[in-house]
């Protein structure tokens, strides 16, 4: 049989936005925030490459003057601060936030409010940082902010004030984000999907999501001591008064080294994803990238020492840390031969988005081996602060993350357009940026083992790094006239792309199973799961439970070990208290730079804007009447 | 394929029941998130703590006093006191007795404010200010991390108390008074490694 046209019209009348911008303000529909992040971390991504352009430019020749050494400075911290908190991990939330109901086929996520909130609190920090820098106020010392530099004494001004709160903004935002996929995943499968039947996307997101909640705390308590020494005068980095400049590197990067993780891993759910589809071969030790998965994210939690080689900590220190860092290799290879093995056994269609994996795979090797280079800390001592370690991360993050991103990017998009982006125009995109990128990043490799220092903004002729900054530079302009190419597809596509129906890549997981474009409740019936890929297994007809109220927003809540059914729980509506708490939110930490009143008066603001949000809705009383017992 | 799936109904869950507790309930695991992100704040605080007293040559530094013991106990007497309530409020939301959650949580509200009279002497009893050095820094943050804790459990507490006792209670309802308190040993549990790091790490070396 198929869906029912009376339900789907009582259903669209239960869920969809009030109309005009109120609606806009007031969705919690996961689809519409998540689009918003993504857009907003894609622009910020066009920005920061920008700014990533305008450095190589000045770059190119030796003993530029182009860019004073301040506006270098400004730019690389701009850039480092964007990507890193701003692009990567939100953009990586915002899939999770889009995917993850879809992909359960539930109707929306565990806490709708909370993702919009997690989203106006995010846009807060963006806007925090860019206006800062509209107004000539741009941080400038890296992405990491160290101090004695970032201190009070090195950094008057505001600068390293505004990086520490745009971290605060935008940490807030990533913990509920993270929160929230976290608990949709454990508490919102379908029937029959266990955790052994669920797909790596989903345990990638999960994994990564409570990495975020166990090391996002680091960063948030490090940059709020950094301010309190700025601002109230603490002492915690003054080495004169007790303080020590090595415990804001240790929190720090107790935050920063599973970061990496934190983007990596969710990307090696769109990998699997992509691969299981395209080879049209189930995935290859499903167990087995799942237990990676999980050893990389506990590994990852041990290694943020490798990033303090050069700090001169104790010789055992530096042992365990290289050992753990090479070990990671371990788990993160065992997947690549999984995915290798899947193409290998499967027949492989060679589409855009299987492409951006092939892509990936080179380049994150590439990455992967000049991280066990580095992982070493005699050789870390060397290349530290070199171009090698600008090339080593470009290599992990871009080729790891990005790559995987721009495939998931192609996948997905007639999932949520209902168009399909061109071939043509996709794989042109796709030979620009890849061979852009390996064209101005390898030779950074060499530049680094030559001995050019990263972070400075020229450098003397005659080092004989002239045509290495050359090519690198040229390889940069192709990258980015390849991302227009990209974006260029993206938008015409919207229009003018091929109907792409609800299925066209035949893939394995249940998002497939409903329209293109999804409506705003996913699906009209709750999915029951016999395997890891329910599409393929249960051909021709998907079996079903019914039984959710029509008439109110209803979600069903299982069991979070064999995803039973338990009971049906109200999923909130539309609400305006997530702006206001967010707004709330960012009064305080914007005013507090410049006056301790903001925190009694923001504080009493985002007590009104809770009490708001969490007043309970009438009617949602069922027992027994007032002062009675129930 | 391109067109919309079919589908087969193999059940129905319209039989099922509206809510839960406990576990059970999709809000308990999101209380629980919460404090494991407020408890891994906590460990790094302490972490902080016991790091900058590892660098350091005696501990307090010379010229900072040990901290007061008398208005810190009165106020861990008092949590642990309130613990008791609290347990006995969660028992009473389980057992859906609406005056029981109604009085116990107003009960709890009144411990919320009497907690800040020893917590406000405690701070003027720390011996060292902020500003001092980096042993009254890193004692000072942790206070004030749990000071607001206290405050916020003060916040929900009242703002649940006026619900209950102007509204119907339901299931979802008593689920909420069960997170709150679950919440409120939280701050009670927290506190007990805070409290032997400030005031009792500094005797014991």
């Amino acid at each position: 049989m198929t869906p029912d046209q009376g339900q789907h019209d009582q259903l669209a009348a239960t869920w969809r936005d009030p109309p005009g911008l109120w609606g806009f303000l007031v969705t919690v529909d996961h689809k519409r925030i998540a689009a918003r992040y993504i857009v907003t971390a894609l622009l910020l991504l066009f920005l920061a490459g920008m700014l990533a352009l305008d450095m190589r430019w000045q770059l190119s020749v030796p003993e530029n003057t182009r860019m004073s050494p301040q506006l270098y400075n400004e730019s690389f911290s701009l850039h480092g601060s964007t990507m890193l908190f701003l692009v990567s991990v939100p953009i990586m939330e915002a899939m999770a936030m889009w995917l993850v109901p879809l992909m359960l086929g539930a109707r929306n996520m565990a806490f709708p409010r909370l993702g919009a909130f997690s989203f106006w609190l995010y846009l807060g920090g963006v806007l925090t940082l860019w206006i800062a820098h509209a107004m000539d106020i741009t941080p400038d010392l890296g992405w990491f902010e160290y101090p004695p530099l970032a201190g009070p004494n090195y950094s008057p001004g505001h600068r390293a004030d505004i990086w520490a709160q745009m971290i605060t903004f935008t940490e807030v935002a990533a913990l509920c984000a993270s929160v929230n996929v976290t608990v949709t995943i454990l508490k919102m499968r379908p029937p029959g999907m266990t955790l052994a039947r669920m797909p790596v996307f989903l345990w990638a997101m999960l994994i990564a999501s409570i990495m975020t909640i166990l090391s996002m705390p680091a960063i948030m308590l490090v940059t709020s001591m950094l301010i309190s020494d700025r601002l109230v005068s603490t002492h915690f980095f003054s080495a004169a008064a007790g303080g020590d400049v090595v415990l804001f590197q240790h929190l720090f990067w107790f935050f920063g080294h599973p970061e990496v993780y934190i983007i990596f891993i969710p990307a090696t759910g769109f990998v699997s994803a992509i691969v299981e589809t395209f080879s049209r071969h189930r995935l290859f030790g499903h167990s087995v990238i799942v237990l990676s998965i999980i050893s990389i994210g506990a590994l990852a939690f041990g290694l943020w020492v490798h990033h303090m080689f050069a700090v001169g900590l104790p010789r055992l220190g530096n042992d365990f840390y290289t050992a753990a860092s090479m070990a990671i290799a371990l788990p993160a290879g065992l997947q690549i031969f999984c995915w290798i093995a899947t193409i290998w056994s499967g027949r492989p269609r060679l589409d855009t988005p299987m492409l951006w994996m092939l892509a990936f795979f080179a380049t994150f090797v590439i990455g992967g081996l000049s991280g066990v280079m580095t992982a070493s800390a005699a050789l870390n001592l060397q290349l530290t602060d070199t171009y090698f370690i600008v090339a080593h991360f470009h290599y992990v993050l871009v080729g790891g993350a990005l790559f995987p991103l721009f495939g998931a990017f192609c996948y997905w998009y007639p999932k949520a357009t209902g168009r399909l982006m061109s071939e043509r125009w996709g794989k042109v995109a796709l030979a620009a940026i890849v061979g852009g990128f390996n064209l101005g990043f390898f030779p950074m490799h060499l530049l680094g083992l030559l001995g050019m220092p990263r972070r400075v903004y020229t450098y003397p002729a005659g080092m004989g790094w002239d045509l290495l900054n050359q090519i690198a530079t040229a390889g940069s302009v192709i990258s980015v006239l390849g991302g227009l190419v990209f974006v260029a597809n993206a938008i015409i596509s919207y229009w003018r792309g091929a109907p792409s129906g609800p299925d066209p890549w035949q893939g394995s997981t249940l998002e497939w199973a409903t329209g293109s474009p999804p409506p705003p409740w996913n699906m009209d019936y709750i999915p029951v799961v016999h395997s890891a890929a329910p599409l393929w297994d249960d051909e021709p007809r998907l079996p079903v439970m019914q039984g959710l109220a029509n008439d109110h927003r209803e979600v069903l809540i299982t069991s979070v070990t064999d995803s039973a059914p338990i009971y049906r729980h109200k999923s909130s509506g539309p609400s305006i208290w997530p702006v206001i708490a967010a707004l709330a939110v960012s009064v305080m930490f914007i005013a507090s730079i410049f006056t301790a009143w903001a925190v009694p008066i923001g504080t009493a603001l985002i007590g009104v804007a809770l009490t708001g949000w969490f007043w309970p809705q009438r009617g949602r009383a069922t027992t027994g009447p007032l002062g009675v017992r129930s | 394929m391109n067109s919309p799936r079919e589908i087969e109904i193999v059940g129905n869950v319209a039989d099922l029941p509206t809510s839960a507790s406990g576990p059970r309930h999709l809000v308990w695991w999101g209380n629980i998130g919460f404090m494991v992100i407020e408890g891994t704040g906590f460990a790094l605080a302490a972490a902080a703590y016991l790091y900058l007293m590892t660098q350091a040559a005696a501990w307090p530094p010379k010229g900072d006093q040990l901290p007061g013991l008398l208005w810190s106990g009165i106020f861990t007497a008092l949590l642990l006191v309130s613990e008791v309530v609290a347990i006995w409020v969660l028992r009473r939301a389980r057992a859906h007795d609406a005056n029981g959650v109604r009085w116990g949580t107003l009960v709890m509200s009144l411990f919320g404010l009497a907690l800040l009279v020893p917590r406000g002497f405690e701070f003027a009893h720390l011996g060292v200010s902020w500003h001092q050095d980096a042993y009254g820094s890193v004692v000072w943050l942790l206070l004030v991390l749990h000071t607001t804790h206290i405050v916020t459990e003060l916040g929900e507490c009242l703002v649940q108390t006026a619900w209950l006792f102007t509204h119907r209670i339901g299931d979802d309802q008593f689920c909420d008074v069960e997170d709150n308190c679950n919440y409120w040993t939280f701050v009670v549990l927290t506190w007990l490694p805070i409290y032997t790091l400030i005031y009792w790490a500094p005797r014991a070396i």
